[in-house]
């Protein structure tokens, strides 16, 4: 099949994720002649050549002062403009904040099917099914878009690892397109306070939960972050109690994360908890409660209080680490 | 000015899923529903808006079944005016596209100047129906808005995206809104909120009724089936030794076993 990647950047720099949909596609369209990317920015068609060996033989770059900043009326007609050049099957991305801004917008434009989210992702024809976490994680879907003309797709970060195909010449190929009508104007994009990586993105978490008993106790879980360079998460117990801003809340009604280890400190692992964290590759819990329903999902617990057991934690890595 | 608010029938969160036998549904029976969580934000802040005006009217509106109702209703017991219902019945299997056409549909016939909804549906997941009716509608969007405030049609909006980031929009109405968790605290419904909300004026509308073309439900997005997530192998817990031990035994087994520290 036809595949047109939507390669992310933000302030000229390509998004790692975006290794993960160009791996997925090029597996997808099988030989680089059927796969182009598609990146819209300001200032970015030097980024082109990073793209080379990564599958597609094209790169639609949509080059203008308008795309500097995210605005979905700038970027959803520079990605249509690529599209009509294209003729792609699939659009594939990433489920990121950008891609789920984007693409369903795109989807209604085109009159495409959508499939948002997918951790697997098979072609049919000119259709792909694939399976889609819903209700936070607590079942999955099998869905297909077989039978559309046009079909859309986001992938989860942090699922399909990144690898580089080592085709595709990424020949640069600018696309056009009027900058919007105004209606949406993005004034500004502020710098989050953090540089760790979001919870989304982040490859390590250590989570609070109602244990921590109140906000300045959370530094126990800071100094153990920056010790390993993890992210600090919080449940919605935490978050409710204004231990933790909603921003760290994890859970159903908080972010779904997906790393490659989550520390749960003091986490009793409420359903909703659960859904958003049970992905996790590796799940270390650390409860005073033997029969906290996390231990069930952990791949290793400790029985003890958490005041007691991650500053010595934090102690160990940084033996380890050092 | 009339604000339209966008609601869904979702399961509690503590809802434990559980899947028909064949794996083609989930389970109904034992469901708890509730007005989807960010649903709620959307009818605060919509009830907000009228109040700051001073004028205005709040329609509660939503694409499902009958049980759908005393969800709407609930929103009118936290002070929306109207409510409006536009029937899924025979169309359960409809997509979000499909959805979003209709409720385009029905937001044109309300002529409503804004449109506030949940950044997403708890269920699934999927962030679609209020970003795609705005693109139906020809009108722009802002989805996971964290910040509202209107100053005549233009509204000056801030949108949570990745890393703490944010991003600044000023919109100029008509628009659609997403809300996020922070945009708001949702009020409760006082008793005699409750007690007169049941009188308000209630619609039940198939899509037809409204001007929709039924034959733009066909579904281009389909679910075929579910399955239960795979089963986490049981863990190595410790419990019951002196902490230093445990937490060394974590240590080595993070090291050596998952290779991950």
């Amino acid at each position: 099949m036809k595949v047109l990647v939507f390669i992310e950047q933000r302030d000229g720099k390509i998004k790692s994720s975006a290794h993960e949909a160009l791996t997925v596609g090029a597996k997808l369209a099988g030989n680089a002649s059927s796969m182009a990317a598609v990146i819209v920015g300001n200032n970015v068609s030097g980024l082109t050549s990073q793209l080379a060996g990564w599958g597609a033989d094209t790169v639609f770059v949509s080059d203008a002062p308008q795309n500097a900043l995210y605005n979905v009326q700038n970027y959803a007609s520079s990605v249509e403009a690529a599209i009509k050049a294209f003729s792609p099957d699939l659009i594939l991305g990433v489920a990121s904040p950008m891609g789920r801004d984007l693409f369903p917008r795109l989807a209604a434009r085109l009159d495409g099917a959508i499939l948002t989210d997918l951790t697997a992702i098979e072609g049919h024809g000119t259709g792909i099914s694939g399976t889609k976490p819903m209700f936070s994680g607590k079942c999955l879907a099998e869905v297909s878009t077989e039978g559309a003309k046009l079909s859309f797709a986001t992938i989860r970060q942090n699922v399909f690892a990144a690898q580089k195909p080592g085709h595709g010449n990424a020949t640069a190929s600018a696309v056009t397109a009027a900058a919007g009508d105004g209606r949406i104007k993005t004034i500004e994009i502020r710098k989050g306070k953090s540089a760790k990586p979001d919870l989304t993105e982040a490859s390590l978490i250590i989570s609070g939960g109602r244990a921590m008993a109140n906000s300045d106790n959370f530094k126990v879980l800071n100094e153990c972050a920056d010790v390993i360079g993890a992210t600090v998460g919080a449940s919605r117990a935490a978050v409710d109690s204004g231990y933790a801003t909603h921003d760290m809340q994890v859970g159903q009604t908080g972010k779904t994360v997906n790393p490659n280890l989550y520390i749960a400190c003091g986490i009793s692992g409420s359903i909703q908890h659960m859904a958003g964290m049970r992905t996790s590759k590796v799940i270390v819990a650390v409860n005073t409660d033997k029969d906290a329903p996390i231990f069930g999902v952990a791949s290793y617990g400790i029985v003890a209080d958490l005041f007691q057991v991650v500053p010595l934690m934090t102690q160990r890595f940084k033996d380890l680490l050092k | 000015m009339k604000i339209l608010v966008l609601i869904k029938q979702t399961p509690d969160t503590e809802t434990k899923i559980r899947l028909t036998a064949d794996g083609r549904n989930i389970e109904q029976g034992d469901v708890k529903y509730i007005i989807n969580p960010y649903d709620e934000f959307a009818i605060e802040e919509a009830l907000k808006l009228k109040e700051k005006l001073g004028t205005g009217e709040v329609v509660i509106a939503s694409f499902g079944g009958d049980s759908s109702k005393e969800l709407i209703i609930k929103g009118l017991a936290m002070g929306g005016d109207r409510g409006l219902l536009v029937s899924n019945a025979g169309l359960e299997g409809a997509d979000s596209l499909g959805i979003a056409k209709v409720l385009a549909t029905a937001i044109n016939a309300e002529k409503a100047d804004i449109v506030f909804c949940g950044k997403q549906a708890i269920d699934d997941d999927n962030m679609h129906v209020g970003t795609m009716a705005a693109e139906i509608l020809g009108w722009p969007h802002v989805n996971v808005v964290t910040k509202f405030e209107l100053n005549g049609t233009t509204a000056r909006i801030e949108r949570e995206v990745e890393g703490g980031q944010v991003e600044v929009y000023d919109v100029t109405l008509p628009a659609v809104f997403g809300a996020h968790k922070s945009l708001n605290t949702p009020r409760y419904a006082s008793l005699p909120g409750i007690m007169k909300a049941k009188k308000k004026p209630f619609d039940i509308k198939s899509p037809a009724d409204i001007g929709a073309d039924p034959s733009v439900l066909k579904p281009k997005s389909l679910i075929k089936g579910y399955k239960y997530p795979p089963e986490k192998p049981k863990g190595k817990i410790f419990a019951g030794e002196p902490v230093e031990a445990m937490v060394e035994k974590v240590v080595k087994l993070l090291r050596d076993e998952a290779k991950i520290i």
